[in-house]
């Protein structure tokens, strides 16, 4: 077991995060029931209050807060307790973003920031919505920053040239948060935060978006890439296999900081003021980052046929029916892998110029990101948290407890099928997102699409009843279970893998790589914007 | 970096894929015409009701089942609400908004876009379908973004 203080500093997090998740949840069921016509909200909770506190508690708090929490805890498990100042630096992230969390919260409640988790110019909320987004993103860097100092003491005391493969994936994880942070930091601090005070009048509004979006892609990767370390560092353990190659892994991380940046523009295909060049470069771009993707489904698949054939499977499949399915350990993160492949491929069609044309800002979106962060990065997340949990505070993770778990994993599948599935297709016919119950004055159209919307009702139902189960098994886990001793499952390399090229922890060359693409992706079209600005707009509180 | 040969075969297989996906995109947009919306004229999203020719939105006949649509979005409407044009004619939105971000979406076409206040966008689409079709706001803009939306009617 890692250090209690190291310990109490991870669960810190997870208990933020787990709160975010159950408010989050709420605040999903109930949109689905008033899409679906069923219900109308009382005390005049508005919609789009409840949309805004569902993205904002769970795409930005429950995924931050988590990721966090699992990184400190691999740290201090793979490079050894943290140093005082790392830890003291991690507290005050965790404070400061704890601070920022509730403050966001309690605006969004009032009914003082309906303007959803994007934000989007000229909506303008109250001044205290945007201060309490920097404290969250400074106090993220500030963990950034600790974890960070971690790995260069360590460094430097054990001189070792190779940090261990989870501390190294948590560094590179941090660094391309802090790179993509900066867009989401110059926004709110430069253009909101001195417009919605008074300060000044106006506000450019494609500058704005176009920050937002530099921000806005990469974050998904900043959700991914624990999943990834799930995989790579904690499944092979967990299935009794051993890590492909550590060099390729590696390798992946390094694609991953370099091209989920410059790509801001594929959400931005359908606006005035870029040019299509520019966006067209940058769709080339997204299309690279697709390349470490597929390089995790070789690493993962070989995982599981080596590990599976040491155990004696025969055959071409054999392998597959060796899998320790019945252990959630390893269920739930197969779960949100297998859902990964759909998933991906939605991705590539939204990035693609025409088709996106098609699908952009309908339902079609909303249900490929609930497959991606909220099926492929929610079900490992879950998965690590039947182990994660019990590690941290002693106890142990009970048969029934892990039976439990399999049937939250069942359920959410299910349930997300259900609702994703509908959202997709009701998607493709047109119905837009991010939109309350209407049939647009009985329009035969819109009409049809109801039907799809109660689907989502149903689904989301599900998924309801699946994080109260989470809620219950995550309570028992931390007060209830046995006591014993957890294991946090770390995957050991390969035999006769090749040994890990010194050049990936070269950290100079790969963020001065990644701010060149960033350079080369957006100079020219930025330039543009700033040089043909219209006038900007004043705020809106349409809400 | 040695890679073993299976996955070497994977990944060229992968690359190979998404460099047809991308020539098939790019040979679509820049051969094709099929670009996004990329239109650069900007405006002064405050004085738009007084600008030529958002001062006057409405539809216009300009050539042979051809016609322009100067269009203001705003919260929670679009101008002109009403517009009617026979079957197989073809339209050139130009559309702007006076407030905030709005979207334009003609479901069951491919007309999609952003309307972002400072810049004028724009779209073409012929209507070879008679029917009563939506033009809705895709992009959250309010309290009452889900009314927003008039039709199109397009005459047999």
């Amino acid at each position: 077991m890692i250090d209690k203080r190291d310990a109490h500093l991870s669960l810190a997090f997870l208990t933020v995060s787990f709160i975010a998740l159950f408010i989050g949840a709420i605040a999903g069921l109930l949109q689905t029931f008033v899409r679906s016509g069923a219900i109308e909200l009382p005390l005049s909770i508005g919609y789009y209050q409840l949309l805004t506190a569902h993205g904002v508690l769970l795409a930005l708090i429950f995924t931050t807060f988590f990721i966090l929490g699992f990184l400190y805890a691999g740290i201090s498990k793979t490079m050894g307790t943290l140093y005082d100042v790392p830890r003291r630096t991690g507290w005050l992230g965790f404070v400061m973003m704890t601070f920022g969390t509730g403050l966001a919260t309690v605006f969004i409640l009032l009914n003082k920031a309906t303007v959803l988790y994007t934000f989007y110019a000229p909506l303008q909320a109250s001044p205290w919505f945007y201060i309490a987004l920097v404290h969250v993103v400074v106090g993220s860097w500030l963990c950034a920053f600790s974890m960070w100092n971690q790995h260069y003491i360590w460094k430097s005391r054990t001189k070792n040239k190779l940090s261990p493969l989870f501390s190294y994936m948590a560094a590179m994880t941090m660094a391309l948060w802090f790179v993509a942070t900066l867009g989401l930091a110059a926004t709110v601090l430069l253009q909101f935060i001195p417009w919605s005070i008074g300060w000044v009048d106006k506000i450019d509004i494609l500058i704005s978006r176009t920050l937002f979006w530099y921000f806005g892609h990469p974050l998904v990767y900043f959700w991914l890439l624990p999943a990834y370390m799930c995989w790579y560092v904690v499944i092979p353990k967990i299935i009794g296999g051993k890590i492909f190659s550590d060099a390729l892994a590696r390798l992946s991380f390094v694609l991953f900081l370099l091209f989920s940046i410059p790509v801001g523009f594929h959400h931005q295909l359908l606006e005035p003021g870029i040019s299509h060049t520019w966006k067209f470069f940058q769709v080339v771009l997204t299309f690279m980052v697709i390349v470490p993707s597929l390089m995790t489904a070789f690493s993962m698949f070989a995982v599981f046929e080596t590990a599976g054939r040491k155990k004696g499977a025969r055959g071409l499949f054999g392998w597959i029916k060796v899998l320790p399915w019945k252990d959630v350990r390893f269920f739930a993160p197969m779960m949100g892998m297998l859902i990964f492949i759909p998933a991906g491929a939605g991705g590539i069609i939204n990035a693609s110029h025409q088709l996106n044309q098609v699908i952009h800002n309908t339902l079609w979106v909303t249900g490929h990101f609930h497959l991606t962060v909220a099926s492929t990065v929610a079900l490992t997340f879950f998965g690590i948290c039947y182990w994660l949990i019990p590690y941290l505070t002693g106890r142990t993770l009970t048969p029934r407890m892990n039976k439990l778990g399999i049937i939250q994993t069942i359920m959410w599948t299910a349930g997300m099928a259900i609702m994703s599935g509908a959202m997709h297709i009701v998607g493709l016919f047109g119905a837009p997102r991010r939109t309350s119950y209407t049939t647009y004055a009985d329009h035969s159209q819109a009409v049809d699409w109801i039907p799809y919307q109660v689907a989502m009702a149903v689904g989301g139902t599900i998924l309801f009843l699946a994080i109260i189960l989470l809620m219950y098994i995550a309570w028992f886990l931390a007060f209830k279970a046995p006591k014993g001793v957890m294991d946090f499952p770390v995957g050991e390399v390969e035999e006769n893998a090749v040994s890990t090229p010194v050049i990936l922890e070269n950290w100079k060359l790969w963020v001065g790589i990644c701010a060149a693409l960033i350079l080369i992706a957006y100079t020219v079209p930025f330039w543009h914007m700033i040089e043909h600005a219209p006038p900007g707009s004043p705020g809106y509180k349409f809400w | 970096m040695h890679i073993h040969r299976y996955e070497k075969i994977w990944l060229w297989s992968g690359a190979v894929c998404l460099t047809l996906f991308l020539l098939i995109v790019g040979v679509s947009a820049f051969a094709m015409g099929n670009q996004p919306p990329s239109h650069m004229e900007t405006i002064d999203p405050e004085k738009a009701v007084t600008t030529p020719p958002f001062d006057n939105p409405g539809f216009t006949k300009v050539g042979e089942k051809e016609y322009e649509a100067v269009m203001l979005a705003q919260a929670f409407t679009y101008t002109p609400s009403k517009m009617s044009v026979p079957k197989g004619s073809t339209v050139h939105f130009k559309v702007t908004s006076t407030d905030v971000v709005h979207g334009f979406e003609i479901p069951s076409t491919n007309v999609n876009m952003m309307i972002t206040p400072g810049y004028v966008s724009e779209i073409s689409y012929t209507f070879t379908k008679p029917g009563k079709y939506l033009i809705l706001c895709n992009e959250y803009c309010g309290a009452g973004h889900q009314v927003m939306a008039v039709t199109l009617e397009v005459t047999a």
